[in-house]
């Protein structure tokens, strides 16, 4: 079915604005028709959000096209935030690994430089975790927006009621570019009702990271109605609950291709519609204590000695808002005291943006934190794990992101604590 | 003996290759992210929770497979690999085409010179039938030749 344009998506489409705007144009068409979209929405979100922040030297096709687009005056119709720079000197690693960084992200400083022309929001705009109060970019109910970063599309969806698609990189620059969407999938109210009914009937409150991911694992695409979580997290979206449902999402997302969940009693759509939310025949997914012990056991250990002590431990994947910071650091703190230690016993990296770490740096935790020997870093883990010799590393994490896509292992934030507090594995 | 399969077409082109099947999603970063990086010609398959792909040569392949998964740089990573010509020669989808592979090939189709056809919905049949290395003709109506 052809799309039905505006005059001004047609007239870009016809190349009245240069032939690159044209094919960008050509791109969204092609894309919105694919999946039956009958028409363009405007972009309303203050801000877009790109999921490629690296400078992977072998993604020059990326880079030409990029150039493509300025030399072309082609730039970004709203002021947009990136995923997390792929490095930082502030993290270990060896002198043959860091050789290796700077020829992999070779490109880096260039392909900042043009984001920057193509409309970078500011130099400290480098985080997955964009919807967060302290760096400028937390979408409104109600906004359409052209994102792709998983873990950011899944909670502008479902925590604050914004409305994107699970876009790819590049297109998502397309649409902040024209300014326009196709309306389709989770734009629409009917893309947004929920397949699938999750039951949680657990002893206690599950873990966000093992619950995401078997819930991901389950429904994939799909979108859940989650019934039993605000027992335990409660229903209204303070600072603990929106924590535990950015690291929840960003579960289902990558253990699966969720964009959207509701949770009953909490999320804006579940607590406005209820149950008009669920489809007819969804199917139902029952969570207890097992089915979690479950999934969390089906984990493989892609280690190459299963046994190996951690060289390495990552925490904030998603990056870290201040109040996980703020709690990290009592509970790292109360769990080196029991232990007798007053440094970790494994190198650590708490990852957060830049912004965010100003806040936590004017508080005494920050002292209490980078005291402790943990290292504060904006970088994105899996682009530091994706060094093929950071790969071979036994390296540990809280986040199930990180542990779907790198050769990282999951552990518990008890466990975690654990290791850090005594070592081994 | 040939069976014949009717998809719906999302980039046209017609082509002639060996099948390489996938019966689990296709993870597009980890599968190209080798060839990529070492510029593999062959582009090598290096996704090793993908058992039926693991280090066989995509390019030039039908690559039959349910839907893709994955880092939503996927659509990304198949303009890449479609830019350095490392493309398989059709990709052909059982089930309806997911956002990140129709975003991959269709910024191929727009923004290379590369023929890669796509078609996607042929069933589940054709990915039960289709087996690696059976030929595979892909026409521009969307009908697809197996065997």
């Amino acid at each position: 079915m052809a799309m039905i344009l505006s005059p001004d998506q047609q007239a870009m489409l016809n190349g009245e604005k240069g032939d690159v705007m044209a094919k960008v144009m050509k791109t969204l068409v092609l894309y919105g028709e694919t999946f039956g979209a009958e028409k363009m929405v405007p972009v309303t979100g203050g801000c877009g959000h790109l999921v490629t922040s690296f400078g992977l030297s072998v993604m020059k096709p990326v880079y030409a096209l990029m150039d493509q687009l300025i030399d072309s005056g082609v730039l970004s119709g709203q002021k947009f935030t990136a995923d997390p720079r792929p490095l930082d000197k502030n993290v270990p690693k060896s002198m043959l690994q860091d050789l290796f960084f700077h020829v992999m992200y070779s490109k880096q400083a260039d392909y900042e430089k043009q984001l920057q022309t193509l409309g970078l929001l500011s130099e400290d705009s480098f985080t997955c975790a964009c919807y967060l109060d302290q760096v400028g970019n937390k979408p409104k109910e109600g906004d359409v927006l052209s994102w792709a970063e998983s873990s950011a599309v899944v909670y502008a969806n479902s925590v604050l009621g914004a409305r994107s698609n699970r876009n790819s990189g590049i297109l998502e620059l397309f649409g902040s570019i024209a300014g326009c969407v196709p309306y389709f999938g989770l734009l629409t109210d009917a893309g947004r009702k929920a397949t699938w009914i999750v039951e949680v009937k657990t002893t206690k409150k599950p873990k966000a990271q093992i619950l995401g991911s078997a819930i991901g694992m389950k429904v994939m695409e799909e979108v859940p109605f989650v019934r039993g979580l605000s027992d335990f997290i409660g229903t209204e979206l303070n600072d603990d609950a929106t924590a535990y449902l950015k690291d929840f999402g960003a579960a289902t997302a990558s253990n699966g291709a969720v964009g959207l969940y509701h949770i009953e009693h909490l999320t804006p759509e579940a607590k406005e519609l209820g149950e008009s939310l669920i489809a007819t025949n969804a199917k139902t997914y029952v969570i207890d204590d097992a089915e979690l012990e479950r999934v969390k056991s089906s984990y493989p250990v892609m280690w190459k000695n299963p046994d190996a002590e951690p060289k390495l431990c990552f925490v904030g994947c998603p990056h870290l808002s201040l109040k996980q910071l703020h709690d990290w650091t009592t509970a790292l703190s109360d769990a080196l005291v029991k232990s007798g230690r007053t440094k970790v016993a494994v190198p650590t990296v708490f990852t957060s943006p830049v912004t965010v770490q100003r806040e936590f740096e004017k508080t005494a935790d920050y002292q209490k934190l980078t005291g402790m020997g943990v290292i504060l870093s904006y970088i994105c883990p899996l682009m530091y794990m994706n060094n093929p010799l950071c790969g071979k590393m036994p390296v540990v994490t809280n986040s199930n992101k990180l542990r779907t896509y790198t050769t990282a292992r999951y552990h518990t934030d008890a466990e975690i604590l654990n290791i850090l507090s005594k070592g081994g594995n | 003996m040939s069976k014949t399969f009717q998809g719906r077409v999302v980039v046209p082109g017609s082509a002639t290759a060996q099948a390489l099947v996938s019966k689990q999603g296709f993870n597009t970063l980890a599968s190209f992210q080798k060839a990529l990086m070492f510029k593999d010609k062959n582009a090598k398959c290096s996704d090793q929770n993908n058992p039926e792909l693991y280090e066989k040569p995509m390019h030039g392949a039908a690559l039959c497979l349910p839907q893709t998964i994955g880092s939503t740089t996927g659509g990304m990573v198949l303009f890449c690999a479609a830019a350095l010509g490392q493309q398989p020669a059709c990709l052909l989808f059982s089930k309806p085409i997911d956002s990140l592979a129709a975003a991959g090939a269709i910024l191929a189709d727009v923004w290379t010179d590369v023929s890669m056809p796509v078609v996607d919905n042929l069933g589940e049949e054709f990915l039960s039938y289709v087996t690696t290395g059976v030929s595979v003709e892909v026409k521009a109506d969307g009908t697809v030749i197996v065997g």
